[in-house]
């Protein structure tokens, strides 16, 4: 919806302190926004403020965090891949099926991160190689994937993991800190360092800029954006591994409706979703935020339901709220 | 010849045609003009909410909460009947119209005024109209027998030959084809989304257009509630949950390009066609129904590559166009 014709470029007279544009910025705002729904929720529930309570609370969200971090590069550069739960449910599917013929931890694990693989390879090949519009694109491979999952689940489900496949999602390294919690932490470290601290990075964010001028200055459009497809297929098996061993079982309706709530957390973490702007440190906090607001929910016994409703006000608010301010602040001028 | 088959609906009609014959081979009777009606009928819905969805896309946006909007609209009325039966049903229909169109509204507001991505205002709306479902339900059902034998009767009432509901869908389809052909508002659609750039020089107003585009979804999507609600003779929380995608895969399928400013009523009601005959065939030829979102799978990606192909222009590149990005989401 880039309307070149209606876009205003202004170059501000002045840029302001570094301090002042830190304060002013998407990811302070939206800190802000966590500590207060933090503050609110210890007050709004005794059972709150309880280290093991908060532990909990984490699992709400490491498991989406995961995909979100990947799923933000793609945005960045352009790109969405809405097929993300779908790969989750054919990776969890395929460990499934490998679990009831007998296959250890170790060959779980390879194949559900395989299957997330091959699913973005899949993605990746049909829109960087075949330059077609992703959106589109995931929704087809999203009904293909689950519908996989569908054909060989049916209405029935897998059970039966080994009991050493149980760590990803139930286990904890040290006192409260899950496995999923500590993998999540050390991802957004590892995201964060490549999106901001390598030439690979610079590249996504240039190419959601201006594909045009990217082509132009030599990069590899295409393979970059064929390795993020990749990327976010990893990332999504990566997430049903944690999550198919925190459940301990696998239907074809596993993980419905994630996509949204994924590409919910990218944008309340302040990507923009025409591409060419957005932080890690945005979609971890965002990551909270979304947390807090669905753990906080639970405690005061709102249905599931009714939560996604205030996620999806969330997403509006969050994304009109600048919008509206700065129509104003044009308007006063 | 050819050309011919370059032309999206006439190679559409003969695939539908050669899948009907293929199908009629193992089931004897799948082409008989009474099962042709059936599917018909039963491809109304999808066929009036694909249209909603193609006026949306042609200005370049995507109308992701039209299901969600129907199962909210379908519980208000389903509702509305259960508590007051003597209301008469017209009533209730314009009701359902003006419930959808005003969902719609304020998709449209969203997009127009905040000139937020039209992706992330219809992901917000989905989670949220549906949420209000349940919320207005408190998670109960509408069930048969709450609702008047009116209510449920219409749409299946014969007349001259197909149900009613068949002919609110050839209705909305002359309609819809009218709307984008002959009035200023169609030209402007295939406008705003052909060339934004070129269509606000011409004079017209993008924002208002889309809004209008997001209205009329919404209110097509009302009045399928109706029908959808009514002939299913049930209305709950979860009803048609992921049907946008459906209706999405109709336009991609029918040739609409998702780009924006391509794309014809013919195509949009074929593409419906397409995916009501597959989804009527697959019980018939002992194919498990768990299939059928796979299969629509492929058919989506399938026609996705077929359509870059159809679009693609024979030549070479020099210089994108920049004002038209390829991509757009």
């Amino acid at each position: 919806m880039n309307d070149v014709a209606t876009t205003k470029r202004v170059i501000p007279d002045r840029l302001g302190t570094k301090t002042s544009r830190m304060l002013a910025s998407w990811e302070i705002l939206l800190l802000g926004v966590a500590v207060l729904i933090f503050i609110f929720n210890s007050f709004a529930s005794p059972y709150f403020l309880n280290a093991w309570n908060l532990s909990d609370a984490t699992f709400n969200f490491t498991e989406k965090a995961m995909i979100a971090f990947a799923m933000a590069l793609l945005v960045i550069a352009g790109e969405i891949d809405l097929s993300v739960a779908a790969i989750i449910a054919l990776a969890s599917t395929a460990m499934g099926a490998a679990a009831q013929a007998g296959i250890g931890t170790p060959g779980l694990v390879a194949i559900g991160i395989c299957t997330g693989l091959v699913c973005g390879a899949f993605n990746g090949l049909l829109v960087a190689g075949l330059r077609l519009p992703s959106i589109v694109v995931t929704i087809g491979t999203m009904s293909l994937f689950r519908g996989i999952s569908y054909i060989i689940l049916g209405d029935q489900a897998y059970g039966k993991y080994p009991d050493s496949f149980a760590y990803f999602g139930q286990g904890y390294v040290a006192w409260v800190f899950s496995f999923e919690f500590v993998l999540f932490i050390v991802l957004a470290i590892a995201f964060a360092i490549l999106l901001h601290a390598t030439n690979f990075g610079r590249q996504i964010y240039v190419i959601g800029n201006n594909e045009f001028a990217a082509r132009f200055s030599g990069i590899p459009v295409e393979r970059v954006k064929f390795i993020l497809f990749l990327l976010t297929g990893l990332m999504a098996g990566v997430a049903s591994v944690c999550l198919t061993s925190r459940l301990g079982s696998t239907r074809p309706s596993i993980a419905q409706g994630w996509e949204l709530e994924i590409v919910t957390m990218v944008v309340l973490g302040g990507v923009s979703i025409l591409g060419g702007a957005g932080t890690i440190a945005g979609v971890v906090i965002a990551a909270f935020v979304m947390g807090l607001v669905t753990f906080g929910l639970g405690l005061l016994n709102v249905p599931g339901i009714v939560m996604s409703i205030f996620v999806g006000l969330l997403l509006i608010i969050t994304i009109a709220v600048p919008i509206i301010t700065r129509r104003i602040r044009e308007m006063s001028r | 010849m050819n050309r011919l088959l370059k032309n999206r609906e006439i190679l559409l009609i003969v695939i539908i045609a050669i899948m009907v014959a293929a199908f009629s081979t193992r089931a004897p009777g799948f082409a008989s003009p009474g099962n042709l009606a059936n599917i018909f009928n039963d491809t109304s819905i999808l066929i009036i909410l694909a249209l909603g969805q193609m006026t949306v896309i042609l200005t370049k946006s995507i109308d992701l909460s039209v299901a969600a909007n129907l199962a909210f609209t379908g519980m208000a009325v389903a509702m509305t009947n259960a508590a007051y039966p003597d209301l008469p049903l017209a009533f209730l229909i314009v009701m359902a119209i003006g419930i959808g169109a005003f969902l719609g509204a304020i998709n449209g507001f969203l997009v127009w005024a905040l000139q937020i991505p039209p992706i992330v205002v219809t992901l917000g709306t989905l989670t949220i109209y549906r949420g209000m479902a349940f919320v207005l339900s408190g998670g109960g059902w509408v069930n048969a027998h709450q609702m008047t034998p009116t209510f449920l009767n219409v749409p299946r009432m014969p007349m001259l030959g197909l149900p009613i509901l068949s002919w609110i869908a050839i209705l909305i389809v002359i309609g819809a084809w009218f709307v984008l052909t002959r009035l200023p508002f169609g030209r402007a659609a295939y406008a705003s989304g052909g060339n934004p750039t070129a269509a606000v020089y011409a004079g017209v107003d993008i924002g208002r257009t889309r809004f209008l585009a997001f209205v009329l979804s919404g209110a097509l999507a009302g009045l399928s509630s109706y029908l959808w609600v009514s002939r299913y003779a049930v209305a709950y929380v979860d009803i048609a949950a992921g049907f946008e995608l459906d209706t999405v895969a109709a336009c991609v399928i029918g040739g609409i390009s998702i780009a924006g400013g391509i794309g014809s009523v013919a195509g949009a009601v074929l593409g419906a066609l397409f995916l009501g005959v597959i989804k009527n065939a697959l019980p018939v030829i002992g194919i498990s129904p768990f299939a059928q979102m796979a299969i629509s799978g492929i058919v989506i990606v399938l026609a996705v590559v077929f359509n870059a192909r159809a679009e693609k222009k024979a030549g070479r590149i020099i210089l994108r166009n920049r004002a038209a990005p390829e991509v757009t989401a």
